[in-house]
């Protein structure tokens, strides 16, 4: 059993204390700040970086822990270390899980090096739906749940269209600079008020997408690269040494699934648990709620992507659920579990042929559903290129970026073998964006 | 003219290669190793081309790992390796269905068939050309002399092929039990191909013709031979092309010709002027030293802890003999009466320590004439047993013990020994006059002296030069603090970014103590560590390493001027009480003779591979054997042992004919806890359960081509060989459960499975073709409870076959979980039983503790019977946990498994008589979090928490060290 005790973040606390806030997801987690900022809460998205991370993290926790999680112990010691902050009034915040990968643990690890450093005192907030553990000065009523919500669905939808536009626009971080005026504004208009009406969020996301469609933009080519795998390696500039800015510069186009789905995912998880174990038909009841009304938010998206006429819209999750039936089980749940595998499917059914499965070095559910389940992927979609890269406190960089060049080299020399490759390009994405309205209808 | 020249430039890890073309005509070509200087052999290279050729305008592209930085530095177009592999054998063979390359320090393989799919070696790996040079470096030979021995081979040794670290750890027992080198060679070989099957094949299908590439391919005959025997080559499929070696730079010379040409001149002012723009792009470290003066005062204060040395020529009198036969260098010490050194003797063992000794004993009596008589003698180290029996030496020792006494020796009142030697770091923390914990580097991570050595000479110096590079350099690379392998790359990263060959080494010194520090003693701050702190073994002798430990401690430390020989000095010590010594005489000496051959042991299934060494006294010494069956050793007292009744018991439930056929288990990873319940389940539906035999190294052999992640763990990569073999043996129903959930015992937070062991089923249905061709039932169930079980397997069962009823399934299902229970009531009685055993024998208890599966005779190596042969009474975690209550820990505690560990740990923790050895397999990343919490249960109690890595690696040597130094531990604390 845990020994339970933990320093609670109580009530007091609200007021005076500072929230350092990994860095997985910049945009995403400083939309969600500015959510908490309205209630009272004073946040801060840790953006400290550099080797000096990892190093730090590796001095305070196991050395084979995961890789994620001696990034961000490194990042908030490296933080509480610094003096910038008065450790007596500093609060930390982690997402847990709960299920059977050890990333579960993470809050413990950093309680751990807490610890170790002689700052046991500092609180340890779990952001967790499982309701692991008690926070008084921490409590997510329904009104912050749906503040969150469309936080993480505006997230989503800016790193869409920032990875869609980036690969052709004229002036070189025009897409990125716009994201950031617009996660500015929408933090302030989330800020600025307890309740939100979802139909202006409706209506911003057509405002969103008009902006980035007014980008100067220039008729290029660009490979697409899908990213995919363990959460925090696969989003973190920090975890993945920067990846959509060396495919960016290897003249390709990212494609990263949004966080929307991992919510989802998790959600869904409990329905796939239900169907085998039938436990609890109220929670599934609840939980079948939940699903519908995210996917309806999700569907949202989709919609105003591809009524542009010019983005690519999402695939239906109801869809995602099913990509990888005959492949692997949505029973498999720990870490990415099956999403991975559907994730994988689902680049390599909408033409995305190159995908690039991030990894923390040592992952034990990527062994499954990740590296375990490319091979019958290749054999369903022989076009594929899958390349698993490790990250890890001592993986080079010239390792990683030498099989993501070789892997580009590949998918250039086949655009080049289809002659008319421009005509091939553009029919391809007339046909993409039907199946896209086709799919948005049903 | 009219020729349109084009121009191919490879670097790789360690050479660099020119070819230049002319159409399809080759007209020039040329290799040489760059040693790290990339740009400057280049242009060298290139200026003699120049003298040959005359070139005008060329087409230029250049490849390889360091090419990348150059070229882009150089703004010249870059082609990446292994696409350029694929254009050469699109153009010349096109018929090729596989090609297997290997280079310095890659490894990449090409399927062509069926969609192009392209790999390369992960950063997790070995085997590759750096390796084999490693290895040649260890058998005291050059790659061409392995390679020739290799050819002669009779016997193939299993060698771990992850990497070079773990191969080592295989190769040197070997070596120092006296193995036939030409089977070790071919055995490196053969650990080569294993790992490009593990690593790159993973499962795919070797079909068409097979063409080999790359230098070690092209050079190593023996590597060729073994790769067509494991893959079943018939010559006509596997081709060797005489382009084998420069098939890159011929493929990036190919890729040019898509290049607009540039003036020859052009090109060499481009390479030349791309030195500019390099620097200092790598994180860079503090210099060592700021001055020439601070390095002074340096070494006056270290010169200060030495022993005096006496001529061995004026002294006369007693003298004592210490032998430390390492497991890279063999050491020497003679003793006179006040400690002072008479003789002493520092080398590298090139393969064989038993010919080194015989001459050091030999020019030692030649010495000492009748003035001075050996009054007594002592060996320790990895070779202690062999040289021991060779010589009659007086005692044995194990290494800890001796390197204490030597420290003490120096310094009375030190608190904290680090040693780090040719393979291994070693540190002990001693309180209360004795040793208080023993921390040793795992396999993977041995960051030690032989690897800067390798280091230096693939870069062409000698380790002496290299290291005195690197106490001036300006700005040490910051390489981190992980295993050589990944080290190799940062290595790599540094030279794409110009590091010096100064900074470089001054970087590895920086890594090796990183290592040791934060990775093996696991330390936050020098404080932790102690006050008086002796630092000692070959390694120290580098003062870049010295100074770099120093200085990550920010505080001085003790390096006794015999740094090296301290276990040896150390052995000589402990042995002063010793009058008339056993050792080999001057005479007998001269009748020696030492002949080692192979054998395998049948005592057992396990099937030892054993070296029998048999002496000129007709003495025979055997190693390599997991027990002592096979020595033909008088019966000793049998001792109770968990790990050898829970095996026995899981052979004793034996297939039961029934109505509804066979239904095969694979005996892996859940299956060592659940066997019971399934085999009364299935039985009572009238299943006939067939179980497939315990593994040994043959299991994991069968079934290594199907496995898609070579970083899983040990138990979970064998499965694939216990899922063909049922198969071979005709069963056609398959079963594995998925098992999110485990047994709930009531302990823990949640009851999980770790993902491998519950979801490795899907990954077998993924990747293992044969299993297509079977019924494979994997479903999801609970095993909570018998109704939890119908409610989830009935669904499945009467799909499978509409006879079966519910009312069946349930009669089983409570059939099962009374088996289950009551395996469980016998094995914790079992433990009891063997605790009071112990007791009432004053025996010492081991829990040895991990996982089910870790009784595994293939998982666990014979660890149980190592245990055993030292005198403990083994029992496992799961016997003995219900002994003690449940455990409240820091972290998440939701796993099965891991809430039996605390409890066992908690169990050791109350009992003196109980020592807890925990058994870890590589890769295993839920054991990250217990290994911590397991250390800190026991030592909030005072006691030692040992940690066993276990992964392919077989010989037990650093096992025993282990085991043998927490007994002499224990000893010394009374």
């Amino acid at each position: 059993m845990q020994d339970k005790s933990y320093v609670p973040f109580t009530k007091e606390m609200i007021k005076d204390y500072t929230v350092l806030v990994p860095n997985m997801l910049p945009m995403h987690f400083k939309l969600i700040s500015s959510v908490l900022k309205t209630h009272g809460y004073t946040l801060k998205v840790l953006e400290n970086s550099g080797p000096q991370i990892a190093e730090t993290g590796l001095k305070y926790t196991h050395n084979d822990t995961c890789y994620p999680a001696i990034l961000m112990i490194g990042q908030f010691m490296d933080a509480l270390l610094s003096g910038e902050y008065d450790t007596r009034k500093t609060a930390l915040i982690m997402f847990q899980t709960g299920g059977g990968c050890r990333a579960s643990n993470y809050i413990s690890l950093i309680r751990k090096a807490l610890k170790k450093a002689g700052m046991e005192y500092v609180p340890v907030i779990s952001l967790s739906f499982a309701g692991l553990e008690k926070h008084s000065g921490f409590k997510l009523d329904l009104k912050k749940m749906k503040q969150l919500v469309y936080a993480v669905l505006y997230g989503d939808l800016l790193m869409n269209l920032v990875n869609q536009v980036r690969p052709f626009e004229t002036e070189k971080g025009s897409a990125e600079r716009l994201a950031d005026e617009w996660v500015r504004r929408l933090g302030e208009e989330l800020g600025a008020s307890k309740r939100i009406s979802y139909k202006k969020v409706r209506g911003k996301y057509r405002e969103i997408i008009k902006s980035f469609m007014e980008i100067p933009i220039e008729n290029r080519k660009a490979v697409k690269v899908g990213i995919v795998g363990e959460i925090f390696v696969k989003y973190s500039p920090l975890g993945n040494n920067d990846l959509e800015r060396f495919i960016i510069n290897e003249g390709g186009q990212s494609v990263v699934p949004g966080l929307c789905d991992f919510a989802m995912y998790c959600v869904y998880d409990m329905i796939a648990e239900h169907e085998i174990y039938k436990n609890s038909h109220l929670k599934y009841r609840l939980t079948k709620f939940v699903y519908n009304y995210l996917n309806k938010k999700r569907t949202h998206i989709s919609e105003a992507l591809v009524e542009s006429g010019r983005f690519d819209g999402l695939t239906p999750f109801d869809r995602v659920v099913h990509l990888a039936d005959g492949l692997i089980s949505t029973a498999v749940q720990m870490g990415e579990g099956w999403l991975l595998t559907a994730e994988m499917v689902e680049l390599a059914e909408s033409g995305c042929n190159n995908i690039v499965c991030t990894q923390p070095f040592g992952c034990l559910p990527n062994h499954i559903c990740g590296k375990g389940m490319m091979k019958p992927i290749k054999e369903l979609f022989p076009d594929v290129n899958i390349v698993a890269i490790d990250y890890d406190a001592g993986a080079s960089r010239v390792n990683q970026e030498n099989r993501l060049k070789l892997m580009l080299a590949n998918a250039k020399k086949i655009s080049a073998r289809n002659s008319s490759v421009a005509d091939a390009a553009e029919k391809e994405a007339q046909q993409k964006n039907d199946t896209a309205y086709c799919n948005a209808e049903k | 003219m009219g020729r349109k020249l084009t121009l191919g430039i490879d670097i790789g890890s360690t050479t660099a290669k020119l070819v230049l073309m002319d159409g399809d005509t080759v007209l020039y070509e040329k290799y040489r190793r760059h040693l790290s200087k990339v740009r400057q052999t280049t242009l060298e290279m290139l200026l003699e081309m120049k003298k040959e050729i005359q070139i005008d305008e060329v087409s230029v592209t250049v490849s390889g790992s360091a090419g990348m930085g150059m070229a882009e530095a150089a703004g010249l177009p870059f082609v990446q390796e292994v696409y350029a592999t694929g254009e050469v054998v699109e153009q010349k063979a096109p018929d090729t269905g596989v090609v297997i390359e290997l280079g310095g320090e890659d490894a990449k393989v090409i399927f062509f068939n069926g969609g192009v799919d392209e790999r390369m070696n992960g950063t997790c790996a070995g085997g590759t050309g750096a390796f084999i040079d490693q290895m040649a470096v260890l058998l005291n030979m050059t790659a061409d002399e392995m390679d020739e021995a290799s050819l002669s081979a009779t016997k193939i040794y299993p060698i771990a092929s992850r990497c070079g670290v773990f191969a080592k750890t295989d190769i040197q027992p070997l070596l120092n039990q006296g193995a036939n080198k030409s089977d070790v060679a071919a055995s490196i070989f053969q650990a080569v191909v294993n790992q490009t099957i593990t690593g790159l094949i993973q499962g795919r299908k070797i079909e068409g013709k097979v063409m080999f590439l790359g230098g070690p391919l092209y050079y190593c005959h023996g590597l060729q031979k073994r790769f067509c025997e494991t893959l079943k080559l018939t010559p006509e499929r596997a081709v060797f092309p005489e382009y084998a070696l420069y098939s890159v730079a011929m493929g990036a010379a190919m890729v040019a010709r898509d290049h607009e040409p540039m003036r020859f001149s052009s090109v060499l002012r481009r390479i030349e002027n791309s030195t500019s723009a390099e620097a200092h792009s790598t994180d860079r470290l503090e210099p060592l030293f700021v001055s020439e003066m601070e390095y002074e005062a340096f070494r006056a204060r270290h010169r200060r802890a030495s022993v005096p040395t006496v001529d061995i020529a004026t002294y006369s009198g007693n003298a004592w003999l210490g032998i430390d036969c390492g497991s890279t260098t063999t050491k020497l010490v003679l003793i006179g009466e006040d400690r002072s050194i008479l003789y002493s003797y520092y080398s590298s063992n090139r393969g064989n320590p038993v010919t080194l000794v015989l001459e050091q004993l030999g020019e030692i009596y030649r010495l000492i004439g009748n003035r001075i008589k050996i009054c007594g003698s002592a060996v320790t180290g990895y070779g202690e047993e062999l040289i021991k029996h060779a010589f009659h030496v007086d005692e044995g020792i194990v290494e800890t013990i001796a390197h204490y006494t030597a420290a003490k020796h120096f310094q009375p009142d030190v608190d904290f020994i680090l040693d780090i030697g040719g393979q291994d770091i070693k540190c002990f923390r001693i309180r209360n006059g004795a040793i208080d914990s023993i921390m040793l580097n795992e396999a993977c991570s041995s960051g030690c002296g032989s690897f800067i050595e390798t280091f230096a000479k693939a870069m062409g110096y000698d380790i002496k030069d290299f290291a005195r590079l690197g106490i001036f350099a300006s700005a040490p690379v910051n390489l981190g603090s992980r295993c050589t392998v990944f080290m190799n790359s940062s290595v790599k990263q540094s030279q794409k970014d110009g590091a010096t060959v100064e900074d470089i080494s001054a970087g590895l010194s920086v890594s090796v103590v990183k290592n040791a520090i934060y990775k093996v003693i696991r330390a936050v701050s020098p404080k932790e560590l102690g006050k008086s702190i002796v630092v000692q073994g070959g390694t120290f002798y580098n003062d870049a390493v010295l100074r770099a430990f120093e200085k990550e401690l920010g505080a001085n430390v003790i390096r006794p001027s015999i740094a090296g020989l301290m276990g040896a000095y150390g052995a000589a010590i402990h042995c002063m009480n010793n009058k008339e010594s056993t050792l080999l005489t001057e005479e007998e000496l001269k009748v020696f003779t030492h002949k080692s051959t192979t054998a395998v042991c049948g005592g057992c299934a396990n099937r030892c591979s054993l070296t029998v060494n048999r002496f000129s006294d007709g003495k025979r010494y055997i190693s390599g054997n997991q027990c002592s069956k096979g020595l033909g050793e008088q019966k000793s007292e049998e001792l109770p042992n968990l790990h050898a009744w829970k095996r026995e018991y899981h052979s004793s439930l034996k297939p039961i004919k029934g109505t509804r056929g066979k239904i095969g288990i694979p005996t892996a990873l859940s299956t060592y806890e659940l066997a019971p319940l399934w085999h009364a389940f299935f039985t009572s539906l009238g299943f006939e359960v067939c179980f497939s035999k315990q593994s040994n190294r043959a299991t994991y052999e069968k079934g290594q081509f199907t496995i898609p992640s070579d970083t899983a763990c040990y138990p979970a990569k064998i499965m694939h060989g216990h899922i063909l073999e049922l198969i071979e043996d005709g069963i056609d129903t398959l079963f594995y459960p998925g098992l999110t959930y485990n047994i709930d015992e009531g302990a823990s937070d949640n009851h999980y499975n770790c993902p491998v062991v519950a979801y490795y089923a899907e990954l077998l249905n993924g990747n293992m073709e044969e299993l297509q061709k079977v019924r494979f039932l994997y479903p999801y169930l609970s095993v909570e409870n018998a109704r939890e079980l119908t409610k989830t397997f009935y669904p499945i069962l009467c799909k499978l076959d509409s006879g079966i009823a519910r009312s069946e399934v349930k009669r089983a299902a409570k059939e099962a979980f009374a088996a289950y229970e009551a395996y469980k009531a016998e094995l914790r009685k079992q433990g009891e039983r063997a605790i009071e055993y112990a007791r009432s024998h004053g025996r010492r208890i081991m829990i040895l503790a991990g996982r089910p599966y870790h009784i595994d005779p293939e998982i666990g190596h014979g660890i149980d019977k190592l245990a055993s042969s030292l005198g403990f009474v083994v029992v496992s975690e799961d016997s003995v946990c219900h002994l003690s209550p449940v455990q409240y820990v820091k972290v998440l505690d939701q796993w099965t498994f891991h809430a039996r560990l605390y409890r066992a740990a908690a169990y050791a923790a109350e009992h003196k008589d109980t020592e807890l050895v925990q058994l870890v397999s590589f890769g295993c990343g839920v054991d990250a979090i217990t290994t911590d919490e397991v250390r800190s249960i026991l030592e909030d109690s005072n006691k030692y928490y040992t940690q066993i890595k276990i992964d392919e690696i077989t010989n037990l040597g650093a096992v025993k060290i282990r085991l043998r130094s927490l007994l002499g531990a224990l000893d010394e604390r009374g």
